[in-house]
């Protein structure tokens, strides 16, 4: 699986508070979660974001609370993919749960720079800045994380175990 | 391999003789949890996967807290949902408004969690069990769905920091205190994927009620875990509170740490974390002038009634400083009731403060006292990122009820001593 889009940067610890805000969370409908994304941090963000589009951030991304709103709206909002230093473990989770892709590649975002037009490899980890020309590479996931990925996100992969399969999520 | 007190529970609940760190495993849940925020969410995805009921409906607990008494209209349909799934599966913990407290503080309260028990909920705030050393970690509404299906979880195996508590602390200092300390100490992903083990002579000089405030914040510091070894006060409140025969794991004394940290509780001061983030601390004593709008002494961190008896004792016979709204929220009915009885209630109201029925409320700016542009609070509650408790441009100060019941009556961030 590929995709290719422009880089939004932000620094650490970007919070679940700043992703989606608790006033939002009232709602459980991805669309109008989307049009709320990472508004108290970047309110020009859902303006200009566009299906494909790569967020790059530093140390700790997703931290804060367990709302599995944040990854959610990310994904809704057309996000193909989140690059960066470290991800906060609950927001990891959830990502990979949910089916946002997410990488680990700290050379990428010391690199890549807000508006770079990024190509992605979800399959080989590997990372692309066409502005640039540089390429990277992600820590790929264990294979445990990968089956829950291949089978489209935890709640498929459960029904497949529980011999439920069939009524894809 | 000698393993953590974390590892230990795990492995036990994995059927497995020993884990170690970076390993895969599935474990079996004693506790399945979810509120009003993740619950509805997490009931879609159940009604999905196509099973008939859930896998234990005396270990799934629903808690509708964090947007109740219903807010708005939306707020009431989310919790609809979450109310006639209950119904549906015959859930036997599910807690109405007038039963309802904040998830963190009745679990314990209610006797739903014991020593030795591995613990999953749809809440970051889940790690508060820790606390009666119970393994208890906070997923998001897929994990919980699924829980709810096969009662068990995918956990990858942490390693751990050590935390060595020596000495006791000094009048006014307490569990947020020593947690502020710590968070600022490693940074707010300084134990990120890893389990927070407290130990040391100091353990026995906490309170049980400041051991949860401890495990609470773990989170904040990016922990999967914090947990505390069961002591003679961990079995004498498992006990008072109806909970289960406890299940005792102690750490080996060879068992590897990441790191060790260790703190002379003697030596703490009151402790706040500024404005945006939970590591960004510095004791009042260097805080300097910072002048508040609004007290907020509650949540499933400070809510329990050793913290609301602290605010008391300060609150008594004074005033709050003018312009500065102070609101109380006990955590639970039974706190509140508590309170009511002691007293506390009638200081609280006579001293020109708020006392708000059980709610997370204020503590991540979903109603009962949200800030507007510009102004600061000072707060119990666990985070001050940007926006958490209004709008993107107000302030929150994280500090213990003994800071924030002195800075009420003073209108700007003091410890008691000061006043
Ligand atoms: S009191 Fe605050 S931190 Fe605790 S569960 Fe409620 S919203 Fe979360």
């Amino acid at each position: 699986m590929e995709a290719r889009g422009k880089a939004f940067r932000y620094g650490d610890n970007v919070d679940t508070d700043v992703i989606i805000p608790a006033r939002y969370l009232n709602t459980t409908d991805p669309a109008e979660l989307a049009r709320h994304c990472m508004e108290d941090i970047d309110s020009s963000f859902i303006g200009s974001v566009k299906k494909g589009d790569v967020i790059v951030a530093a140390k700790n991304f997703g931290c804060g609370s367990s709302r599995e709103h944040a990854p959610i709206a990310i994904k809704a909002a057309g996000v193909s993919c989140v690059i960066a230093t470290t991800f906060a473990r609950i927001f990891y989770r959830n990502a990979i749960n949910i089916g946002l892709p997410i990488m680990e590649c700290p050379a990428a975002v010391e690199a890549i720079k807000a508006g770079d037009e990024i190509e992605v490899n979800f399959a080989t980890g590997s990372i692309r800045d066409l502005t640039t020309g540089k390429s990277f590479k992600a820590e790929g996931f264990p294979e445990f994380m990968q089956k829950i990925i291949d089978a489209d996100g935890l709640i498929p992969y459960v029904q497949a175990r529980l011999g439920l399969a069939g009524r894809k999520a | 391999m000698a393993m953590t007190m974390t590892q230990k529970i795990l492995a036990a609940h994995a059927g497995l003789a020993e884990v170690h760190p970076g390993q895969l495993i599935e474990a079996k849940l004693d506790l399945v949890l979810g509120n009003d925020i993740t619950a509805p969410v997490a009931i879609k995805e159940f009604n999905k996967i196509g099973v008939k009921t859930v896998f234990d409906r005396k270990k799934v607990v629903l808690v509708p807290d964090h947007f109740t008494p219903n807010k708005d209209i939306k707020a009431a349909e989310q919790c609809k949902l979450m109310r006639s799934f209950a119904d549906t599966h015959d859930i036997e913990n599910y807690f109405e408004i007038g039963k309802m407290g904040i998830e963190h503080a009745l679990i314990p309260e209610q006797g739903l969690i014991t020593a030795g028990d591995c613990a999953i909920g749809a809440d970051s705030h889940t790690c508060t069990y820790g606390a009666l050393g119970a393994f208890s970690t906070g997923v998001g509404s897929t994990d919980m769905a699924a829980a709810m299906a096969t009662g068990t979880a995918w956990f990858k195996v942490p390693g751990a920091i050590k935390v060595i508590l020596e000495g006791k602390p000094r009048e006014w200092v307490g569990g947020k205190d020593l947690i502020l300390h710590l968070i600022g100490l490693i940074g707010v992903d300084g134990a990120l994927y890893q389990s927070l083990e407290f130990s040391g002579p100091g353990v026995t000089a906490l309170s049980i009620d400041d051991r949860l405030t401890v495990a609470n914040m773990a989170i904040e510091a990016g922990a999967k875990n914090g947990i505390f070894p069961v002591d003679e006060a961990t079995l004498a409140y498992l006990k008072e509170h109806g909970a289960k025969a406890p299940v005792v794991y102690h750490p080996d004394p060879d068992a590897a740490y990441e790191r060790v940290v260790k703190i002379d509780l003697s030596a703490l001061e009151p402790t706040v974390s500024f404005p945006h983030l939970p590591s960004n601390t510095k004791t009042v004593r260097e805080s300097g002038e910072v002048r508040i709008d609004q007290s907020v002494i509650g949540s499933c961190t400070n809510g329990r009634i050793s913290d609301l008896r602290i605010a008391a004792k300060i609150l008594k016979g004074r005033k709050v400083a003018k312009g500065v709204r102070t609101i109380v929220f006990p955590a639970t009915q039974a706190i509140y009731l508590q309170a009511l009885r002691e007293g506390l209630i009638e200081i609280f109201i006579e001293a020109g403060a708020a006392v708000s029925t059980p709610t997370c409320g204020p503590c991540l700016g979903g109603h009962m006292g949200i800030l507007a542009e510009g102004e600061r609070a000072v707060a119990t509650t666990n985070r001050n990122f940007v926006g958490r408790m209004g709008h993107v441009k107000s302030e929150v100060y994280l500090a213990s009820p003994a800071v924030a019941a002195a800075s009420a009556v003073a209108g700007r961030i003091v410890s008691p001593d000061m006043l």
